[in-house]
């Protein structure tokens, strides 16, 4: 699709902005304050999907750096690729019985339109899967961060198997190197696809990656990105001449739709000229070329700080945070050659990021409040040979995030996610009286009967939530150390005994009724000491759920 | 929409050129077409009915025996308890009832019973009841039997046969509004459903109050605040009813008088507001805490005051500025309420001038459509009580509400029956609560006091007795119930022709002391206590 007629259709309207609240002046020296469970939360609910309490606990032994050194050094095998959990289909053309359920399609050339259609909500389920099962690191969440980054669809490109590569090439670069990121995803079958550049060449060029590249990837369209028109034209003659082999599912070059000419930019480009070549490492050196170039800006590592920053940080970036934060964020990213670590570890260990003006102000997304409520509240699954009935659950929660407005790999528009770009709301907008409801309406389901598969029920465990806790017979600590746990912002201490009574203790005065009926079930776990106990702390946490504060991460 | 009549009421819901047929219960309207596609739909399962309960909680187990004073019986009353009688002087009295009055506190109360708008039925409970406030208040809440789990509540129950599809397709434009509104508190298993809740929640009066004015409470001035404070925003947007509880309540500009300091008033005082606003919701549930009073339960130099008396004063301050406040916006006739506590305290109170927790109870129900009086006689009390001593039971809890639903909800008996756990339903009674013509129904009169129905001779007894018992006919149940409230033994379950009849109870194997032999026989229901010696 191109986007330009999407933008020129329906203009962004700027909606009226709520009036902003103090801004902090804290930079990226490292930060050396306090080490605790909430500082631990903080970094883990931005850096992973929810805090579980046993990351919680492991990182309390660890210092911060080490602990962050921990996130950005992932050490976990990647994870085995998406299986066939679906039946051959009958009606397809020509269905993939080559392949057997159990066993994966990512190398299995067949490109029916019913087949790769199964193969896509395969990816969807498997990809949902892994998140849900996400290693002790940031590395999940980075890899959803690029994926929306180069915001392609799916959908529109049609081919799971492209997909799929396209995600393994994010998933191997996503804690490397960003140029080579971009270099690569340039070449990448599902890119080609999905921004035409197989369709580009000599005779008529198309510039819709050559603008992407410049306007969404690399420089953006801010005052420090002043790329012209002529340039996004030249830059599409550089990439002219790729094309996809559709027997192998490999992009090749082909030099005969190369443009050979040579291409001028623009004085924002200090006027370079990119040397044409031929031959058959013409596409390769003069897309080394046209990155140099483009990488040589300043404003390329600024563009891609300030993405990292609205993604893990707040969605405001002022004077104050731009040139305390962002730009000496982007002289250690370019210093490192675009490397994407030593951006991370300086942000995550700074000062700024743990600034309390900076925590407990971003807004979930769909995929933190469904995949970090699964890990939160420690929703086991089956063993991967079960792959039907975790493909099963899987989808549901996958749809769950559909439901609240978020398909992963598949964003509106190559834009990504609107919450990370639309001025002013951002993020607000994954908040409305649509959205609100549904995100609610999940926890209460979860709470009160989960899903079902096979026999097999996926359901949140209150009563063992409880149990992890350090005191859960007294109901003031239990009400404490889950609400450090779910919440940002703390509850007034009148909020809390309100809870208490009403709920934990439904109605009655004193604390030890509820001491005396978890002891009860400690000792004697009968199915009506459970069930006493069972009810009340449902309460409490659909009660807790639904609360404003639980959609703050 | 202020002082609607009934009449408006009516009209709002269904298009003008209809005529209803006379069997719809709880109208005096003859207006409708049951052939409307609209009225079928109406009628389809769902009972048209612009009545309203409101259940009073009174939670932690009330001392229903300080509330409601055998005043005919007053010396076994004082001997039990001396630490914490009321003195019988000081006893109110209540209207057209004697050898029976209520706790000094309650004078609003007193004044609804002379009104002719309260109703106390002696000593409710249940077999087998629970000491736990937990499971008894599950008990109270889900309508299950003691040894049952039900993970659904009777008014959940009933208000999912009125609203099949709930939530799916709702609000709508036959019901628009909440089905049911618990105050004061988080929704509450009264009104689970099958599937899910049936009420929506108004945690605290401030909320109440925040909703209608759009207002949120106040957040810090912090990026987290001012998301805080969007997300609230939207909250309450989004609280489907929202807007018709704004619309409800904006309707109703004025209302009488309530007391302050009163959280139950408080809570009170939104219900009346809403009703009189226009809802269409059928329940209100409101709860008021504090009367787990295992110690200093009243002033030991004035047993009339005290911490029990400052409740039951709020309680009865509360419901009369309610009925007066009913009065007054002109909806008085379309509501009825109910007190209930989980489970009353022991007959005998302890040495910390308190009370521990009991059985059988007194409720209140309260309404200008309600049959004013007493239900039930004085409990007996042991002329010696003993710490295992309990109120047994006269009256069922689930008959309570199986009458509520009968009689005021106008449904056919076979559902309330199915709405109730099935070896709950031979034992469920329709009770004289209402006045006749609430629904269509005639209420047959109560049993005069002086019939006596069921004797034992002998009595004292030693080994075996024989229960004499009269009946007119119908089905009759008779249990034999220990002090602490545990049936024993179902000596008489089936049906009789009119006329007088024996059972013998063997003892064998039970300790000596006293047995109750309840016996119910339709609406009849009398307790006699039999004593077992060496």
């Amino acid at each position: 699709m191109d986007r330009r007629d999407f933008l020129t259709a329906r203009k962004r309207k700027k909606a009226s902005a709520s009036p902003q609240p103090f801004r902090t002046n804290s930079g990226i020296n490292t930060y050396t304050g306090p080490w605790t469970e909430q500082e631990i939360v903080h970094l883990l609910k931005r850096t992973m999907f929810g805090a579980k309490r046993a990351d919680v606990n492991y990182f309390k032994n660890l210092t911060m750096s080490q602990a962050v050194d921990e996130l950005l050094t992932p050490t976990a095998p990647q994870p085995a690729p998406p299986v066939k959990e679906y039946a051959t289909s009958g009606n397809a053309t020509t269905p993939d019985t080559n392949i057997i359920q159990g066993t994966t399609w990512v190398n299995d050339i067949n490109s029916d339109g019913t087949v790769q259609s199964q193969r896509r909500a395969s990816y969807k389920k498997w990809w949902t899967g892994v998140m849900i099962s996400q290693d002790r690191s940031i590395r999940e969440k980075l890899i959803m961060f690029w994926v929306d980054h180069f915001g392609n669809e799916a959908t529109e490109v049609g081919n799971a198997n492209w997909i799929y590569k396209q995600h393994s090439l994010i998933r191997q670069y996503a804690l490397g190197n960003f140029k080579n990121l971009v270099r690569d995803i340039t070449k990448d079958v599902a890119m080609l696809r999905y921004l035409n550049g197989y369709l580009n060449n000599k005779n008529a060029p198309d510039e819709n990656y050559a603008r992407e590249l410049f306007e969404l990837f690399t420089l953006g369209k801010g005052p420090g990105s002043q790329y012209t028109e002529n340039d996004v034209k030249e830059a599409a003659k550089v990439l002219t001449g790729w094309q996809i082999n559709g027997a192998t599912y490999t992009s090749v070059f082909n030099i005969n739709r190369h443009s050979t000419t040579n291409k001028t930019f623009s004085s924002f480009f200090n006027n370079t000229v990119i040397i044409g070549r031929t031959g058959a490492t013409a596409g390769d050196l003069e897309l080394d070329d046209l990155l140099n170039m483009t990488f040589a800006q300043q404003e390329v590592a600024k563009f891609l700080v300030r993405k990292i920053y609205r993604w893990f940080v707040y969605y405001t970036i002022d004077a104050g945070t731009e040139s305390n934060v962002i730009e000496p964020l982007a002289d250690i990213f370019r210093a490192n050659n675009y490397e994407i670590k030593p951006l991370l570890s300086a942000l995550f260990k700074s000062e700024h990021f743990y600034d309390m003006l900076n925590r407990g102000c971003l807004i979930k997304t769909p995929s933190d409040q469904v995949i970090g409520a699964l890990r939160e509240m420690n929703v086991q699954f089956r063993p991967d040979t079960d792959w039907d009935t975790n493909y099963g659950l899987w989808n549901t929660f996958y749809s769950w995030m559909v439901n609240m407005g978020q398909n992963p790999h598949d964003p509106p528009n190559v834009s990504g996610m609107p919450a990370y770009y639309q001025e002013p709301n951002f993020h607000e907008i994954w908040i409305n009286s649509d959205s609100l409801p549904k995100r609610n309406q999940f926890t209460d389901t979860m709470i009160n009967s989960g899903y079902a598969r096979n026999g097999f029920r996926v359901q949140f465990n209150c009563v063992q939530f409880a149990q992890g806790l350090s005191n859960p017979g007294n109901p003031n600590d239990l009400i404490e150390e889950a609400l450090r746990l779910f919440f940002r912002n703390d509850l007034s201490a009148q909020s809390k005994a309100q809870i208490k009574t009403q709920i934990l203790l439904t109605g009655q005065q004193w604390d030890y009724y509820w001491t005396n009926a978890w002891a009860a079930y400690e000792a004697s776990p009968t199915t009506a000491n459970f069930n006493t106990v069972n009810t009340r702390l449902k309460s409490l946490f659909q009660y807790f759920f639904n609360l404003s504060e639980y959609q703050l991460a | 929409m202020n002082k609607m009549k009934r009449r408006d009421f009516l009209l709002n819901t269904i298009p003008a050129a209809a005529l209803l047929p006379e069997v719809i219960n709880g109208y005096s309207v003859k207006a409708f077409n049951s052939n409307s596609p609209l009225v079928q739909a109406l009628m389809r399962g769902n009972t048209l009915t612009d009545h309203v309960l409101v259940i009073v909680q009174l939670s932690g187990g009330n001392d229903g025996l300080n509330m409601v004073i055998p005043v005919a019986d007053y010396s076994n009353y004082y001997n039990a308890r001396t630490n914490i009688a009321i003195p019988q002087n000081r006893v109110l009295s209540i209207a057209g009832v004697t050898g029976t009055g209520i706790h000094p506190s309650m004078t609003g109360l007193q004044t609804l019973f002379s009104e002719g708008k309260a109703k106390l039925v002696q000593a409710v409970g249940y077999p087998q009841p629970n000491f736990s406030h937990f499971r008894a208040t599950d008990i109270w809440m889900s309508g299950s039997n003691s040894n049952q789990e039900v993970y659904s509540g009777w008014a959940g129950r009933y208000l999912n046969y009125e609203y099949p599809d709930f939530p799916t397709g709702y609000p709508n434009t036959d019901m628009p509004d909440p089905l049911a509104i618990q105050i004061g508190s988080t929704t509450t298993l009264t009104t689970q459903g099958p599937t899910v809740n049936m009420g929506m929640s108004i945690t605290n009066p401030t909320n109440f109050y925040n909703l209608i004015n759009g207002t949120t409470d106040p957040a810090p001035n912090t990026p987290a605040g001012k998301e805080l404070s969007f997300i609230r925003q939207v909250n309450q947007q989004t609280q489907k009813y929202s807007t018709v509880i704004k619309a409800a309540a904006n309707a109703v500009t004025q209302q009488s008088a309530y007391p302050a300091n009163n959280s139950l008033a408080d809570q009170l005082k939104i219900v009346a507001r809403l009703v009189a606003g226009g809802l269409r919701t059928r329940v209100y549930m409101v709860s008021f805490g504090g009367f787990d009073t295992h110690s200093v339960q009243v002033n030991a130099a004035d047993t009339t005051t005290g911490a029990h008396a400052t409740l039951l004063q709020r309680v009865s301050d509360a419901i009369k500025a309610f009925q007066d406040d009913l009065r007054f916006l002109n909806v008085e006739e379309r509501v009825v309420g109910m007190t209930y506590s989980e489970f009353g305290r022991r007959i005998k109170s302890n040495s910390s001038t308190g009370t521990d927790h009991g059985a059988a109870a007194p409720m209140f129900l309260f309404g200008s459509q309600i049959d004013a009086g007493m239900l039930g006689v004085n409990p007996t009390i042991p002329s010696s009580a003993t710490v295992n001593d309990n109120i047994p039971m006269q009256y069922d809890f689930r008959s309570v509400y199986a009458t509520l639903l009968e009689k005021w909800f106008c449904l056919e008996k076979t559902v309330v029956d199915s709405l109730f756990p099935p070896n709950v339903n031979s034992q469920l009674q329709s009770l004289p609560l209402l006045k006749a013509g609430a629904c269509s129904g005639i209420t047959p009169p109560p049993p005069t006091p002086t019939d006596v129905v069921i004797t034992n001779s002998p009595n004292p007894f030693t080994n075996s007795t024989t229960i004499k018992f009269t009946t007119d006919g119908g089905h009759v149940l008779i249990q034999i119930i220990d002090t602490l409230g545990r049936v024993l033994k179902i000596l008489v379950d089936r049906e009789y022709t009119a006329g007088t009849y024996t059972a013998d109870f063997n003892s064998e194997g039970l300790p000596t002391g006293i047995y109750y032999a309840r016996f119910q026989n339709g609406i009849i229901q009398q307790v006699r206590a039999m004593m077992k010696v060496r």
